[in-house]
């Protein structure tokens, strides 16, 4: 018995949360519409409770457990951290929308947390086996949320081409992974590094592995040129669903990423280094310039996320220890100023009603000015505005390029940002220069609320005292790799 | 070309053959039929490489068990596949020259140089009494356990999609409710009227009326 429980202790957290999806899932089949905040609550009891285990059991250096297939490390902990808090506020946010919208089922709990189990299977695996099934099981999750809303043509539609666009990335990944296995003979990263810093005499079928599992990486990510399926997905799937795709899952990706190209293949970074340099600059001119012509505020936040996930591959391609922290930074920042963002847009809308085009927000100021002035520190942040946090990950992502010596990279990722600007202003000039379109009064509850303005002055905090979560993520990176 | 290599390349050609037909047959029972002779010969690959226990798996599975599932919701639903391939012809020259042009040019890179038998030695065959299945087991019970219960939750996740995506509580749907049934009364099924006894002649006739009615 205890042999057993030191062989599983270090999947505590992931344990505990499989257990509870589980009687959630028996617990919600006896419940009626009435009762259901009891799935509600039970969801976020599971989600703290996870972060205390995981609080609990904080490791400061790496430990390979589970055969080698699973690493409990200060990255893996830290951002299973992030994940809970994420998804936590997603939860507050999307209940009342959900209710609205008679999607405010136990379904909607389970795959949520089924979602977070898979990140957090991914954030903490060290093994090519581990980050596909965790990357399957959160996406499994997600294409099933997206198309819960049944009697939406457009979010069955926004499924189905998330599911297809899935299944060919995935595809494209597993490829990418099984010539790596043919190279390094290995699937564990460990091995792989450990094999390719032997060197290796089959160095192109090496890098045409690399292709192919920078492209899925790139398909997940939502990078130009694999990026057709972010907008319309986005648009497409209810607003809540929108809200945890653009947030929680953003962080696994980063550390997917940084598994695969930082750990395993870590000396191969001359090979990959350039893949990323195309796609990060073809997603920040994209993503910046197609954003401009949307009049939906959903469609203009996927084009932003675009855009925001070429500048995070930014700090990736550094390479460096300096980099990876730079970008964990900057994808925590990425997912609070998006679950701000796309919050809002839950709590401006009311039954029957979506918030979601720019003209729903004019004159916001007049109709609520705490409102109004949250939605500014978030788009300020998104623009990179001092003294708003956005500034601070900028700077630090493009001081790692610019250590390695790709001063171009760093200009061109500053004059996108400014063209960027433009349309992350133009929802405060809205806001505070235009008459109301809209004139009912916002229904927002209490909790939601409260948890907007924390969101909203937490990007005004971290901007003006950055140093403590930097610190966090510098740690995270270099006591893990 | 040895034996083996021989029963390869057999094998191989049927299965790009099958997997051809299955996108190209006109007729949807056609291509499920094909579906099956394509994981037939790939069972046949896997015999090849030792690997018994997956071939017969492949068989029992995907031919014996999903595949004639396949069959029976491909011959219940009226799918006009015509419907849903329109534009394949059109699109097939652009696409062919890309994908012949992507298989040459994977060809190139991926030849029989890199993971050729002069690169990679032949492993060594197993003994007659290795036994495959019980090597798969211990690995997944053991060193893959982890792996193994994550694929068991994203089948518990297929599940729970598939039917929150599908179920729908129709009001109209008739159904039988046993603890509603044994608590029936008599009277609520059987009522006794009391009526005259009829007599006559009439009466008789009557009846044979009522027989051929």
């Amino acid at each position: 018995m205890s042999d057993f429980l030191t062989l599983f202790a270090p999947a505590l957290p992931e344990i505990f949360v499989l257990a509870m999806v589980s009687l959630i899932l028996v617990i919600d089949a006896a419940l009626d519409d009435s009762k259901r905040y009891i799935a509600y609550v039970l969801s976020l009891a599971t989600v703290v409770g996870a972060a205390f285990l995981t609080a609990r059991d904080f490791s400061a250096m790496p430990v390979l457990a589970l055969g080698g297939l699973f690493v409990d490390d200060p990255l893996a902990d830290v951002l299973k951290l992030f994940l809970y808090l994420s998804v936590a506020v997603v939860m507050v946010y999307s209940r009342d929308y959900l209710r609205q919208r008679g999607l405010y089922k136990g379904e909607f709990f389970v795959l949520a947390l089924f979602a977070l189990l898979g990140m957090m299977v991914m954030v903490s695996a060290s093994h090519f086996l581990t980050l596909y099934l965790g990357l399957e099981l959160l996406s499994l999750s997600l294409y099933a949320m997206v198309a819960l809303q049944r009697d939406s043509s457009v979010a069955t539609e926004a499924a189905m081409k998330y599911f297809v666009l899935g299944a060919l990335a995935s595809g494209m990944l597993l490829y990418g992974m099984s010539m790596v296995y043919g190279v390094t003979g290995s699937l564990a990263l460990g091995d792989i590094a450990q094999n390719l810093t032997d060197g290796t005499d089959l160095r192109i079928p090496l890098v045409f592995g690399i292709v192919f599992i920078v492209a899925g990486l790139a398909f997940k990510l939502g990078a130009v040129p694999f990026h057709m399926w972010v907008p319309d997905v986005y648009h497409g799937a209810p607003t809540a669903m929108t809200l945890f795709i653009g947030t929680a899952p953003k962080i696994a990706a980063f550390a997917f990423v940084v598994r695969i190209l930082g750990q395993g293949l870590e000396s191969q970074v001359a090979e990959w280094r350039d893949m990323l340099v195309i796609l990060a600059v073809l997603s920040m001119a994209v993503g910046n310039l197609a954003a401009i012509a949307q009049s939906n505020l959903k469609r203009m936040f996927a084009y932003s996320t675009i855009s925001h996930m070429g500048f995070m591959l930014l700090g990736i391609l550094a390479g460096s220890q300096n980099g990876y922290g730079s970008a964990m930074f900057y994808v925590l920042v990425y997912a609070l100023m998006s679950a701000g963002g796309f919050g809002m847009i839950l709590l401006l809308s009311r039954a029957g009603f979506e918030a979601d085009q720019l003209d729903d927000f004019k004159g916001l100021n007049r109709r609520s000015p705490w409102l109004a002035f949250l939605m500014l520190l978030l788009m300020f942040s998104m623009a990179g505005v001092p003294p708003t946090v956005g500034f601070y990950a900028k700077l630090v992502v493009l001081q790692a390029v610019v250590e390695i010596g790709y001063v171009w990279l760093a200009v061109a990722a500053v004059l996108f940002s400014l063209i960027g600007a433009f349309y992350y202003l133009r929802i405060v000039k809205l806001m505070y220069f235009d008459a109301p379109h809209d004139t009912e009064a916002i229904s927002a509850c209490p909790d939601a609320r409260v948890i907007m303005s924390a969101n909203g002055l937490a990007v005004l905090a971290l901007g003006i005292l950055p140093q403590p979560l930097m610190a966090v993520c510098v740690y995270a990176v270099g006591a893990s790799f | 070309m040895t034996y083996t290599t021989a029963i390869f390349y057999f094998f191989a050609a049927i299965l790009v053959f099958a997997g051809l037909r299955v996108i190209t047959a006109r007729n949807p029972v056609h291509a499920a039929l094909f579906l099956v002779l394509a994981f037939f010969t790939a069972a046949g690959l896997w015999v090849l490489l030792e690997a018994e226990f997956l071939a017969i798996t492949l068989v029992l599975v995907y031919v014996g068990a999903v595949m004639v599932l396949f069959l029976f919701v491909v011959m219940m639903l009226d799918i006009n596949l015509d419907k849903l391939r329109e534009g394949f012809w059109d699109y097939l020259p652009l696409a062919g020259f890309v994908s012949v042009l992507l298989v040459i040019e994977m060809a190139l890179i991926l030849g029989g140089r890199h993971f050729g038998l002069d690169v990679m030695a032949t492993p060594a065959p197993h003994a007659a009494d290795y036994s495959n299945t019980k090597e798969l087991g211990r690995l997944l019970y053991t060193d893959y356990v982890y792996a193994f219960e994550l694929a068991a939750v994203i089948l518990l996740v297929a599940i729970v999609a598939a039917i929150t995506l599908t179920l729908r509580r129709r009001k109209d749907s008739k159904y039988i409710d046993p603890a509603e049934q044994v608590k029936v009364r008599r009277n609520d099924r059987l009522r006794i009227v009391k009526m005259q006894s009829e007599k006559g002649p009439g009466v008789r006739g009557q009846d044979s009326k009522g027989e051929g009615a």
